[in-house]
């Protein structure tokens, strides 16, 4: 097929849609609403459910109900909304059934603004909902790697009855660029042995998150954990960068770590030699990855759109055998080239053992860009 | 091509963003990498629109740019802001209708032409963003204007496709008005 000029929101939508969704349910919030709008449109003319509903809340728990028949199911909504659905997420998670919830992040914590922002991260890699549970998060930084991926989340959600997030943020759901959709696929007819559709001639099925009794929530709770081994073991994604011979590694994902891409091409064509690793899969994290980065490179640079949340997960694999630095926007700001090539250029040249919390040294730095900016 | 960067900044409702999107199909059309990122604030007519551009024959990293190569500004803040920004040896096209002042940068190529008074002519004061565009590839040869032209004829929203010529004469003119005035 073609490529086409798809705008963000759009693209993840109908490459949910050409996945199989067969029920979105959500509630408008900037900047995610284009998706829901997308799906308001396609939805029921292709004959599958769009609901709008009255709040974020009740949306996600329609998406539990929906995703206890086995079919694919859905939301997306942007920062406050997902907050909002954490309690149904973990339901989901604690039932044990396969949906997918997409994340195009803005600034905050609170009210915040539209702006694009990575200060999700802790919330939706470590859980977010209450409860021993286990996502699995999928960063995509293009418009085509969120269409590729946004069928994989369904996939991986099936084969794991898990909850996939993916996380993108406010300039990957506006922008426009060429991608390729795939082509539609079938919609199964055969129901997955757990789910709940009528149990007319067989034993009823219970689909449920609760266990009274401790010890069959805790059966519950290594089921799980189990089962994040194996995803562990089998579902790491990551693009390298002009890694070969790299001996400064830079770190990010999504919109940074494509800012970063930018910045390491500089930095190249300036005799530096960096290079980029980006999870797609922030969980599972590509550990065994950086472990072996970590044998080749001098220094270490993590670029975020927070105040250095990868951060942590990065220094706990690290652990300090190479000094780990970090350079973030907060708040809805993007990085730019220049200012992340400039903390190449700048990690390059330091020789100095790097901090205990690389914030500690990050923070004076980002005051003076602040007060260069305003 | 080399990576070009290109900014198109107004008010909201001078149809920066379309001209950007325009920009974004034709690059696509004839097999470039492309990226179109607008600003998303909570604006309203009226108020402030942009929308940055990136073309290459590479895969494109970053969508936003501090220093863009090209600036197309329909309106005097649009100048005030990119003016100092814009890439030494890069290219500002600004609309005098609404810019009441010199461009003073040194080391770029810069042009004045009166978009809006040029679109009354030609009836609509609309086509002030298809001026620009024409006088910003005359400067800027980013695509042939005919592969732009092309662009707009197939993505032009239906309700507007009676308007077609004129948007292809306003490009004209402002392609024309660049080469005569350069």
């Amino acid at each position: 097929m073609a490529k086409e000029l798809l705008k963000g929101n759009h693209a993840f939508a109908e490459a949910a849609i050409r996945a199989g969704v067969e029920a979105f349910y959500g509630y408008p919030i900037t900047p995610s609403t284009e998706f829901l709008e997308y799906m308001a449109r396609r939805l029921p003319s292709l004959g599958r459910a769009f609901v709008q509903a009255e709040s974020e809340v009740a949306a996600i728990n329609m998406v539990y109900g929906a995703a206890c028949t086995g079919k694919r199911v859905m939301t997306a909504s942007s920062s406050p909304g997902i907050s909002l659905m954490m309690e149904g997420i973990s339901y989901i998670a604690g039932t044990e059934v396969p949906a997918v919830v997409v994340n195009v992040m803005r600034g905050g914590p609170g009210l915040g603004n539209i702006a694009p922002s990575q200060g999700d991260y802790y919330q939706m890699i470590k859980g977010g909902g209450h409860g021993d549970y286990f996502p699995i998060v999928l960063a995509p930084a293009s418009v085509q790697e969120a269409v590729d991926y946004i069928g994989l989340a369904f996939d991986l959600a099936d084969k794991y009855r898990a909850i996939v997030h993916v996380i993108v943020d406010g300039n990957m759901g506006q922008m426009m660029e060429p991608a390729e959709l795939p082509p539609m696929r079938e919609i199964s007819e055969t129901a997955p042995d757990w789910a709940v559709r009528g149990a007319k001639g067989r034993e009823p099925n219970i689909l449920t998150s609760i266990y009274i009794d401790p010890v069959d929530e805790e059966v519950t709770n290594l089921r799980l954990l189990k089962r994040w081994k194996e995803i562990e073991k089998n579902e790491v994604i990551y693009k390298e960068y002009e890694l070969d011979d790299a001996e400064i590694l830079v770190i990010g994902f999504g919109t940074s770590g494509r800012v970063a891409s930018s910045a390491v091409r500089e930095a190249r064509e300036n005799g530096i030699k960096a290079g980029l690793l980006r999870p797609i899969t922030l969980a599972p994290f590509p550990t065994q990855r950086l472990l072996e980065l970590t044998d080749q490179v001098k220094r270490i640079l993590v670029v975020e759109m927070n105040s250095g949340m990868m951060l942590d997960d990065v220094m706990k694999i690290v652990k300090g055998k190479v000094p780990v630095e970090f350079y973030g926007r907060m708040g809805g700001v993007t990085p730019l080239p220049d200012e992340v090539f400039d903390e190449i250029r700048r990690v390059s040249q330091n020789t100095g053992p790097g901090a205990e919390d690389p914030r500690d040294e990050w923070i004076p730095r980002l005051e003076k860009i602040i007060a260069g900016d305003k | 091509m080399e990576e070009t960067s290109i900014i198109i900044s107004g008010f909201g409702g001078q149809g920066t963003l379309f001209a950007g999107q325009v920009l974004a199909y034709a690059s696509m059309d004839n097999g470039l990498e492309v990226t179109w990122i607008p600003s998303y604030g909570p604006e309203m007519r009226g108020g402030t629109a942009h929308c940055t551009v990136i073309v290459s024959a590479e895969p494109i990293g970053s969508p936003l740019v501090r220093r863009p190569d090209v600036v197309v500004a329909l309106n005097l803040p649009s100048v005030d802001k990119y003016e100092p920004l814009i890439k030494a040896g890069g290219v500002m096209v600004a609309n005098s209708t609404l810019v009441n002042r010199e461009i003073t940068r040194e080391g770029i190529n810069s042009l004045l032409i009166p978009a809006n008074t040029i679109a009354e002519e030609l009836g609509m004061v609309r086509l002030s963003n298809m001026i620009m565009m024409g006088a910003m590839l005359a400067l800027k040869p980013i695509l042939p204007l005919e592969a732009v032209k092309k662009a707009l004829g197939e993505h032009i929203p239906e309700r507007h496709k009676k308007t077609l010529p004129l948007n292809y004469e306003a490009m004209d003119r402002g392609y024309q008005f660049a080469v005569d005035h350069q």
